[in-house]
């Protein structure tokens, strides 16, 4: 394991005070490592963005640790903190130049001007926009700012870099295309970023590992395989992609073995549940994309029995809605153009195929 | 001059007729003023002849020159001492929002609404109270405080359109407080902090009711100066210090208005 960069020790932050409290952050323990893209999911007013800034140095934490390799950080303004961020409104200044911009907080550290302009340079061809030095931001687009915004937080060569929301300014297409752009910066400078995103997709797309806040606590934090596949629980699984939640009985078999059952009519045989899993109704999480789908007439025990509700075409794939009776639906994901499956049209009855090792039992 | 027939106000029939007399009404006697300065005849109001000799009577009368020279160290230092105040005021009421945000603000531009006289007098029986001797001091720092609000304001709506990111940014950067104020709040507030201490200045140098009652003796300022002649009389002299006033303050208040437009 490598070496750890940033430290949150149970750090909270409450804003105002009596009535108006506000506790936005609530014991929140992490380890940021070496090198590592590092994102902070969830949506707005979990508590990402303060932690952001509290890292940063920008809001004083009520109480608890942060640390930068081993020494404390909590009383040292952000012009003491080897870390740099890039704004979600980039803030770039806008009465100096692209270059002046970028030299801003190399003068500050004293190193001399031919030197910092050298670094500019480095920072411009870095981010692929060389012969935009003499510009001034406003005659930037919104991409190209966004680099500039880039350039300018890593030329110090920060310990840290911190993103907050950099890209949501930005159109799909442009959006894209940054986050390729991101991860490369990421791997070719080796900084760690600490990336701050309500954005799931984005998340699972660029980062190491992601940590899932809600309520100004951290959920559930892992690598975008771990997050997605085996969400803990029900905040999770529906945050990240698209989940189907179903209730379920869960019964511990003699064999160290457990059985699930579903909708009323069917067990599946699960090899493994969590440790300390507690049986009885359970809610359960299945991504739609590995259920699947029979004709009535193939469908055996092993399916879940129902019929199609609606049927929605996406291009590169179709997604079924299944009744199963008792008020219980699921959604079912197939691929297009495998020809592995049939169409099936509104009103079929249909059987749902569901792997044992698709089912996550969720922590209520 | 150019019109927008998209514009509904244009239906209206006779709408041009009426902006002009309103105009009219505006800036006529204003032109008439700067007409009757150029005026030969001593009697003002009557037209016989073209002359500049009225610019430099005035320009050669000491009591004149020395009403001005009062008139202008008053603006400068109150300008000076307002726009500083007004700086730290509009810079502290960005910074967050806190108990009696509201109250303070208030109290920020309420000067701009107390009737002149009632603040007059006010002062005046302060610094009686006080002991403080009338002069040109007591008037500066009457102006002083009637120039808060007017440099206030241009520089609280810069403030408030700047991100407070750049700040942050600049702290990020690692520049302290100060680096900070100096290198990117400082260069992107000014043209409201001289556009506010050129609309200080002439408020300062316009005022007549603050002036004429806490100046004393030897304190006397321009418009105080030209009260006191046409109490003689209006002659064309008076008209020709009018205008010089009157041009000073449209220099001000367009370079300062202009000055406001710049945007990056």
């Amino acid at each position: 394991m490598s070496e750890v960069v940033i430290s949150a020790r149970s750090v909270s932050k409450i804003f105002g005070s009596g009535a108006d409290k506000v506790t936005a952050l609530d014991a929140v323990s992490v380890d940021i490592f070496q090198n590592e893209f590092f994102t902070m999911l969830g949506p707005s007013g979990c508590g990402k963005t303060t932690l952001l800034r509290l890292i940063g140095g920008f809001e004083e934490a009520s109480s608890g640790k942060i640390l930068l390799e081993g020494n404390e950080l909590n009383d040292l303004p952000p012009y003491k903190r080897p870390i740099n961020t890039v704004f979600q409104s980039y803030a770039l200044f806008p009465h100096l130049t692209v270059r002046q911009n970028i030299t801003f907080g190399l003068e500050m550290q004293g190193i001399d001007r031919a030197k910092a302009n050298h670094r500019a340079d480095e920072m411009l061809e870095l981010v692929r926009l060389a012969q935009y030095g003499d510009r001034v931001p406003s005659q930037l687009s919104g991409g190209q700012q966004q680099r500039i915004a880039l350039a300018r937080a890593l030329a110090p060569a920060p310990k840290v870099l911190l993103l907050d929301e950099p890209l949501s300014a930005l159109d799909l297409k442009l959006r894209k295309e940054m986050q390729v752009e991101l991860k490369r910066l990421q791997t070719e400078t080796g900084i760690t970023f600490v990336f701050v995103t309500h954005d799931q997709e984005e998340a699972l797309a660029m980062s190491d590992r992601i940590a899932v806040m809600q309520f100004g606590k951290i959920q559930q934090i892992g690598a975008p395989r771990e997050i997605y596949d085996e969400p803990t629980d029900r905040f999770v699984a529906d945050f990240i992609g698209d989940s189907n939640f179903l209730p379920g009985n869960l019964v511990a078999a003699a064999n160290g073995k457990h059985a699930l059952t579903l909708a009323n009519q069917h067990v599946i045989e699960l090899p493994s549940v969590r440790s300390g899993q507690k049986t009885g109704d359970v809610t359960i999480s299945i991504r739609p994309e590995r259920l699947g789908l029979v004709a009535e007439n193939l469908a055996d025990q092993t399916h879940l029995m129902g019929s199609v509700k609606s049927v929605i075409y996406f291009g590169t794939d179709t997604t079924y809605e299944i009744d199963l009776g008792n008020d219980q639906t699921v959604k079912v994901r197939t691929q297009n153009g495998t020809g592995a499956m049939d169409d099936f049209g509104r009103g079929e009855r249909v059987g749902v195929h569901v792997p044992a090792d698709a089912i996550r039992v969720l922590v209520d | 001059m150019k019109v927008d027939v998209s514009n509904p106000l244009w239906r209206f029939r006779g709408i041009t007729s009426t902006a002009m007399f309103f105009f009219a009404y505006l800036y006529l006697p204003i032109v008439i003023l700067l007409a009757l300065s150029f005026n030969e005849n001593k009697l003002a109001t009557i037209w016989t002849g073209f002359t500049t000799d009225w610019y430099v009577t005035a320009l050669s009368n000491d009591d004149m020159l020395r009403a001005a020279k009062n008139s202008i160290i008053v603006a400068v230092s109150a300008t000076i001492l307002a726009t500083i105040a007004a700086t730290f005021a509009a810079m502290g009421m960005a910074r967050g929002r806190f108990r009696g945000e509201v109250g303070v603000s208030a109290m920020l531009v309420l000067p701009l609404l107390v009737p002149e006289i009632v603040t007059a007098i006010a002062t005046l029986l302060f610094f009686v109270a006080l002991g403080i001797k009338l002069g040109l001091i007591t008037v500066i720092i009457a102006h002083t405080v009637f120039c808060i609000p007017f440099a206030y304001l241009p520089i609280r709506a810069r403030l408030e359109g700047m991100d407070p990111a750049l700040a942050e940014a600049a702290n990020d950067l690692y520049a302290n407080e100060w680096q900070a104020f100096r290198r990117v709040t400082m260069p992107l507030l000014w043209p409201g902090i001289l556009s506010g201490a050129m609309l200080s200045f002439i408020i300062s140098l316009d005022d007549f009711v603050i002036s004429y009652f806490v100046g004393g003796a030897g304190a006397t300022t321009l418009p105080i100066y030209i009260f006191g002649m046409i109490r003689i009389g209006i002659t064309p002299e008076v008209n020709a210090v009018s205008a010089m006033m009157l041009i000073v303050s449209i220099v001000f208040v367009s370079v300062s208005f202009l000055i406001d437009r710049i945007r990056y």
